[in-house]
């Protein structure tokens, strides 16, 4: 079956190999345009539904031309800083008690 | 050109989140999907003539995070009121999910639909459940979609993961 995607990350999503993929270089969330903006988002989901008929070859990625408007949140996502080690290590010993908590379940 | 002006580089999320989950403390890289080739299945009719499924990796109710994860389907209409997706990574800091059309744009897909830009959209949208398992996913997920999908007489689906 002829398949698109619409997302936001590029290196995972090529790194998985897909027939066509529309790239929207927004934060994680909001593949299909800035919240409120309806003419944004009817644009980009016109541009993923061209590329059915424009792709003629598996691997296909176009690059969206829109822009979220600005940068920060590039650096922010996922960021690990010295502020936040401790935390995340908490946060990760956390995660794996309450894995192990399920396992034990019956 | 100078620094503000340089076009931004895509956010290099596999060895961002690497770096994340190293630092909570998680021994073993995940390992992201890969494969060399990608099928490619060429347009079966005019897209003006062809049925759209729609796939979301949102859900219909609100999951735990360490709940086990199904594939779940729901009507187009009336469209959902909202869908779930607080135990999915996504950028909650820049951004949120109030408008369900910036992630599931089903009113866009309705009005392609009428303008007859689509032929039209498949009665029901299905949620693709995000398991840490690649086996799961190619092995029972994927295909029980494309048996609803098939079901739901679609030629095409748009997936949409956030």
């Amino acid at each position: 079956m002829p398949t698109v995607i619409i997302g936001s990350a590029l290196d995972i999503v090529e790194h998985c190999g897909v027939p066509r993929f529309l790239f929207v270089d927004f934060p994680l969330g909001n593949p299909c345009g800035r919240p409120g903006d309806a003419a944004m988002q009817k644009r980009i989901v016109r541009q993923g539904l061209e590329l059915f008929e424009t792709a003629d070859t598996g691997q296909t990625t176009i690059y969206c031309a829109e822009s979220w408007g600005s940068d920060e949140w590039r650096e922010r996502y996922m960021e690990v800083t010295e502020g936040n080690r401790a935390e995340l290590a908490r946060k990760g010993d956390e995660l794996r008690q309450r894995r192990a908590d399920r396992q034990r379940r019956p | 050109m100078s620094t503000s002006e340089k076009p931004a580089e895509p956010v290099p999320y596999m060895r961002r989140s690497r770096a994340y989950y190293e630092a909570q403390g998680f021994e073993r890289a995940y390992r992201y999907a890969h494969h060399d080739a990608a099928p490619f299945a060429p347009l079966p009719r005019p897209l003006s003539e062809c049925t759209v499924g729609l796939v979301t990796t949102a859900s219909t109710y609100p999951r735990a995070s360490l709940e086990p994860r199904r594939v779940v389907s729901s009507p187009t209409r009336p469209a959902p009121d909202k869908l779930f997706a607080d135990d999915l990574s996504w950028d909650k800091q820049a951004t949120h999910l109030d408008d369900l059309n910036s992630y599931f744009p089903i009113d866009h897909l309705q009005t392609e639909a009428a303008a007859g830009f689509i032929g039209t959209l498949a009665q029901r949208f299905h949620c693709a459940p995000t398991e840490y398992s690649q086996r799961a996913t190619s092995e029972k997920d994927a295909p029980e979609l494309h048996r609803r999908l098939l079901q739901d007489e679609a030629d095409v689906a748009l997936l949409i993961p956030l």
